[in-house]
């Protein structure tokens, strides 16, 4: 391996190899796929008590100006005049043609600043994109590597972070975030958002800080059963929350009314990029759609294998997303297929390796709290 | 890693082992195997009384992470397959040489063992291949 293809490492690289993590490297960043105890161990880990997840890799970048919120709003398709000083929301930035640039969270920390998290395979796009379109707008800062991202989810997760700090977390509710509070007597900024379905925060803090932090926040947790979780739990408990990942289920050719995420699309909230293909899509029918199913013949459906059509056996998309679903004890995926096959109820085939296997589609998420 | 490599059986470079007694040979994948796939959620086998070919898929393990085809270390009869693993597969995870076992087989060509590496082989291998 030379430098040039050298995966990029976060500040917790140390403490994974400490814990006996299996690195792997994943989109361009060395991260733990799994610590010893095993990626059905670390989900129930979350499920149960919590699971701690280093996501510094993530992106951020900050607006500053007074016409931020406007360039905000340029480029995401949510109504960012909702969002209040504190608060969080999900959302999507789209190219002119609909596509999602990527799938985001905004933070509105004041009036004249934002917050932009990023998928960590997108930052250089991403930042790139924003600049090219709202450039002069406002200031863009991309502060990714300065910042550090720790995710602490899970049922017992509130309780064992409290003692580490003395903002008041019982009353900061989903999507609301505090800035400028202290972790472990480290300065830290704490969101109660999260990618696993599960109740918990993400703790934003300097590069520098991220390991004591990690430490702390370990430490804190071990009592309860809490451990570190690596990206293959992250990949089967988002799953079975049904939430989209970057890359596979969302990519520049998805739109989010494709993708299911038509609750992210306010066409009233301004002129965002990609508005005008989207209502256009809208008025004309969806053709294709991002079915959720479950498996009802033994397989395993993964990323890329192809959904044939129960009637005539034809190809008719692939799955984008596929994994054992351990919470819901089955085997759940998800994959774009046309529009009349995405209905609830309706069967497919999952060609598992040769393997024709059934499968059938259902609403919502797999697994809810 | 554990260096979990029984010195009374036979390996193959895919990471399957195979226990001789007499003209039967049970088969099965290494710890090292084991520890690549992480927790074993499916084991696919093939059915009594089919026909192996040696460097033949035989069968498939699949776990959270990913899906793996098994090769068969020697030709010949399949006379039992462990069952239990249809509904138990984490017993490849919990005693790959044992419980974990696969299949048992008729050698057609007992010559073919002389192709399998020796534990100390196997280790070997490991160390120059796997890092």
């Amino acid at each position: 391996m030379n430098a040039a293809t050298e995966p990029r490492t976060t500040p917790l690289c140390q403490a994974h190899r400490k814990l006996g993590a299996k690195m792997i490297d994943f989109g361009g960043w060395l991260m733990p796929v799994n610590y010893p105890s095993g990626i059905l161990d670390e989900h129930k880990a979350t499920r149960t008590a919590v699971g701690m997840f280093d996501v510094c890799h993530m992106g951020e970048v900050h607006f500053h100006g007074a016409r931020a919120a406007e360039a905000v709003q340029r480029l995401v398709t949510n109504q960012v005049g909702k969002l209040c000083d504190g608060r969080a929301m999900y959302t999507v930035a789209c190219n002119p043609k609909g596509g999602i640039v990527d799938d985001l969270i905004v933070y509105r920390v004041k009036p004249d600043h934002f917050l932009i998290v990023v998928n960590a395979a997108n930052i250089d796009k991403d930042y790139r994109h924003f600049v090219q379109q709202v450039g002069p707008w406002c200031e863009i800062r991309n502060a990714s590597d300065e910042t550090g991202l720790i995710s602490f989810q899970g049922p017992k997760a509130e309780a064992c972070l409290q003692p580490l700090t003395r903002a008041p977390l019982a009353a900061l509710k989903p999507f609301h975030f505090l800035p400028d509070v202290e972790v472990a007597g480290r300065p830290a900024w704490i969101a109660r958002t999260g990618y696993t379905g599960e109740d918990g925060f993400e703790i934003f803090c300097a590069t520098r800080d991220a390991e004591p932090l990690w430490q702390a926040l370990l430490d804190a947790c071990a009592g309860v059963g809490g451990k570190p979780v690596g990206l293959g739990a992250r990949d089967t408990l988002r799953l079975e929350a049904r939430l989209s990942l970057y890359g596979n289920d969302l990519t520049d050719e998805t739109t989010p009314l494709e993708a299911g995420l038509g609750w992210v699309v306010k066409f009233d909230a301004g002129d965002f990029i990609g508005r005008e293909a989207l209502l256009r899509q809208r008025d004309a029918g969806l053709a294709r759609k991002l079915a959720g199913f479950v498996m009802l013949g033994r397989g395993i459906a993964r990323h890329g294998y192809p959904i044939l059509d129960p009637s005539t056996g034809a190809k008719v998309g692939d799955v984008t997303s596929g994994t054992v679903g351990p919470t819901v004890g089955k085997n759940i995926g998800l994959g774009y297929v046309p529009a009349g096959l995405a209905r609830a109820g309706e069967r497919l085939l999952i060609d598992c390796r040769g393997k024709a296997t059934e499968a059938e589609v259902v609403e919502g998420p797999f697994y809810r709290r | 890693m554990s260096e979990n490599v029984p010195n009374d059986l036979l390996y193959t470079e895919d990471h399957e082992w195979a226990r001789q007694e007499g003209n039967l040979v049970t088969i099965g994948i290494t710890q090292f195997a084991v520890d690549q796939l992480g927790d074993v959620t499916q084991v696919d086998l093939p059915n009594e009384g089919e026909a192996l070919k040696a460097h033949e898929v035989f069968g498939s393990v699949e776990s959270v992470k990913a899906v793996s085809d098994v090769y068969a270390p020697i030709s010949g009869k399949v006379v039992k397959v462990n069952s239990p693993l249809q509904d138990s597969p984490e017993y490849v995870n919990e005693d790959p040489y044992d419980g974990g076992w696969m299949a048992q087989i008729e050698m057609s060509n007992p010559d073919e063992l002389k192709q399998l590496m020796t534990a100390a082989a196997y280790e070997e291998f490991l160390k120059e291949h796997e890092g």
